[in-house]
């Protein structure tokens, strides 16, 4: 095995270019292993780990890109690493073709794009926060895309936007649109007269592309991050986005979405919306949410009831929460699915690029399987067996880019799963829209289908549960990468929600099918 | 805190973003013809965290 490296000093390229160079130099003849990444201490661990971290790697900087390849041959070595030296050329010629000349900094950005109104800031978590503030000091509205990003900052960030009449959407804001531009993973939605206020991007995403399903579009839609409803925070963002919804003659209809915020917090947040006197929907995902009707509020437990009974409301039509859509379908998939469950096979494992979608489908399957029996890496309550885990938390994500681009890490994690004995279901989402990867689903297809065949080849049927958030108008293609799911065996359901009960039904106790399919399987 | 109640009349009129980060959030938007201009930011202080929050302190008191 041969291993080389090539060093670039001061050479910064954003983690979706190294993502994207990376993958293109794996597909290089004789290239067994390779990294593309900048020397950032984080960044030398992950390649330790790789056994990739060379002397050269070794002795990198912050700002050096690091490129190594491990090849059979001495000769494949030298063409991978000349093949990463024309790319690069490539992606810099393309630019200078182009004409463009970029600015290196955000006020010399500022001089050249008259009437700049917004900063879309993806920055690494530690220089973000220096960069948001000029921002708003230059007058800018912010999103902050970028995480690990402090709460100190965040607290004087807000203040200073809220000091200025700005919006600092974030820290960790993966989603809003804005005067019908989508910004960040976004879904190709219709405009109309929801306006919608989020501390969840994944979450958001939902709601939307459920919206678009039931023909319903959006006025705007404004992400403030998952701390701004904390006790700490304060919640001046979702306070300053109610603010501009009422007013705005567009919006007809507000959604509110997030966790169960502190109660003084959930106090002021509430009192806004009745004071703005338009109807309101609220999606605050938590274990005790007392669903119903107050004045203009309802207040849901799913972002699915989110979509559906904003959808009754602008429709003035009644609605009651249901398990599943087509509950005739159901029962005959969650039948066949547990005829085939092995011995002994009884559990259900999520792997998650939406953290969000994790959340919610941990709620939802707490009280059908056990409180005491969901674990993972979201603070649930007990310890397994059955798993859900959000592989885009930060502890999965420093050094490497996000799930809802990169397969890798979820492709890892299905492998796993499916080595697993107990395994009955893998329960997973796909995201689409702007952003995501190009084709989410086909890239975790072929491992699905491996899964399948491995546990069929130890006698045991694995069932793969999930669903797409995503619009028919999405780049990926709702029914394209449903259909690509599809043939890999997975049932798909129309959202997140409806998925974990599926999984629930197919791996727990006969009475958790036979309490949601009504007579059950 | 300020009035944010003419937010969405004033941000409605036109979107004009300034990108810094991800060059593929400026692609999409290009793509879609919203007026933005991407940043070849690098990192301050040669990538070091600590040097580079020193010096956005220092920026900070010399005003903007």
């Amino acid at each position: 095995m041969i291993t080389r490296t090539t060093l670039k000093r001061s050479f910064y390229q954003d983690s979706v270019a190294l993502m994207g160079l990376a993958r293109e130099l794996r597909t290089g003849a004789g290239v067994r292993e390779t990294a593309a990444l900048m020397g950032t201490p984080a960044n030398q661990a992950l390649m330790a780990d790789a056994g990739l971290l060379t002397e050269e790697a070794r002795a990198a900087g912050p700002n050096d890109l690091v490129i190594v390849v491990q090849t059979d041959s001495a000769a494949e070595a030298e063409a991978a690493l000349a093949r990463a030296e024309s790319l690069l050329t490539a992606r810099r010629a393309r630019v200078e073709a182009s004409g463009r000349r970029l600015p290196r900094t955000l006020d010399s950005a500022v001089r050249r794009l008259e009437g700049a109104n917004l900063a879309l800031i993806s920055l690494p978590g530690v220089f973000a926060a220096a960069e948001a503030r000029k921002a708003l000091r230059r007058g800018l509205h912010v999103m902050l895309f970028s995480d690990n990003v402090a709460l100190e900052d965040e607290i004087a960030l807000k203040r200073l936007a809220a000091e200025r009449g700005l919006l600092l959407m974030g820290p960790d804001c993966g989603t809003a649109y804005l005067g019908g531009v989508p910004l960040g993973f976004a879904n190709v939605v219709p405009r109309g007269r929801i306006g919608l206020v989020a501390a969840s991007g994944t979450g958001l995403q939902q709601v939307m592309t459920l919206l678009a399903a039931a023909g319903e579009g959006v006025s705007q839609a404004v992400g403030v991050g998952g701390r701004d409803m904390s006790e700490r925070v304060g919640a001046p963002m979702t306070l300053a986005a109610l603010e501009a919804l009422g007013a705005d003659p567009a919006t007809e209809l507000i959604v509110v979405v997030g966790k169960p915020p502190a109660p003084a917090v959930r106090a002021k947040v509430e009192a806004r919306l009745h004071a703005l006197g338009k109807p309101a929907v609220v999606a605050m995902l938590g274990r005790e949410v007392t669903a119903g009707r107050s004045g203009p509020l309802t207040t849901v437990a799913t972002l699915e009831d989110a979509a559906a009974a904003t959808v009754a409301r602008r429709r003035g039509r009644a609605w009651e929460p249901r398990a599943f859509s087509d509950a005739a379908a159901a029962r005959q998939r969650v039948k066949e699915f547990r005829a085939a469950r092995g011995t002994g096979a009884a559990v259900v494992r999520g792997l998650f690029a939406g953290g969000t979608l994790a959340y919610e489908a941990l709620l939802i399957l707490e009280p059908l399987l056990g409180v005491d029996s969901v674990g993972g890496n979201l603070g649930g309550h007990g310890g397994g067996p059955h798993r859900v885990l959000d592989l885009g938390a930060d502890e999965y994500t420093v050094g490497r880019a996000h799930p809802m681009l990169d397969a890798a890490l979820r492709v890892e994690e299905i492998q796993r799963a499916a080595k697993e004995p107990d395994t009955a279901v893998l329960l997973l989402d796909v995201v689409l829209g702007h952003g995501a990867a190009v084709d989410p689903a086909g890239d975790i297809a072929p491992a699905l289908e491996a899964a399948r065949r491995h546990a069929q080849a130890h006698g045991r049927g694995l069932a793969v549960v999930a669903s797409v958030v995503g619009t028919t108008a999405d780049p990926q293609g709702l029914a394209a990468q449903t259909a690509r799911l599809e043939a890999a065996g997975a049932w798909v359901l129309p959202s997140n929600a409806q998925a974990a009960r599926a999984a629930a039904c197919i791996a727990g106790e006969p009475r958790v099918a036979e309490a949601l399919l009504d007579g059950g399987a | 805190m300020a009035d944010y109640r003419d937010l969405f009349r004033h941000l409605g009129g036109e979107l004009r973003v300034i990108n810094l980060g991800l060059e593929s959030f400026a692609e999409t938007l290009e793509g879609l013809g919203v007026p933005v201009l991407h940043v070849q930011w690098t990192p301050p202080a040669e990538g070091d965290p600590g040097r580079a929050r020193l010096l956005s302190l220092l920026e900070d008191e010399d005003g903007a």
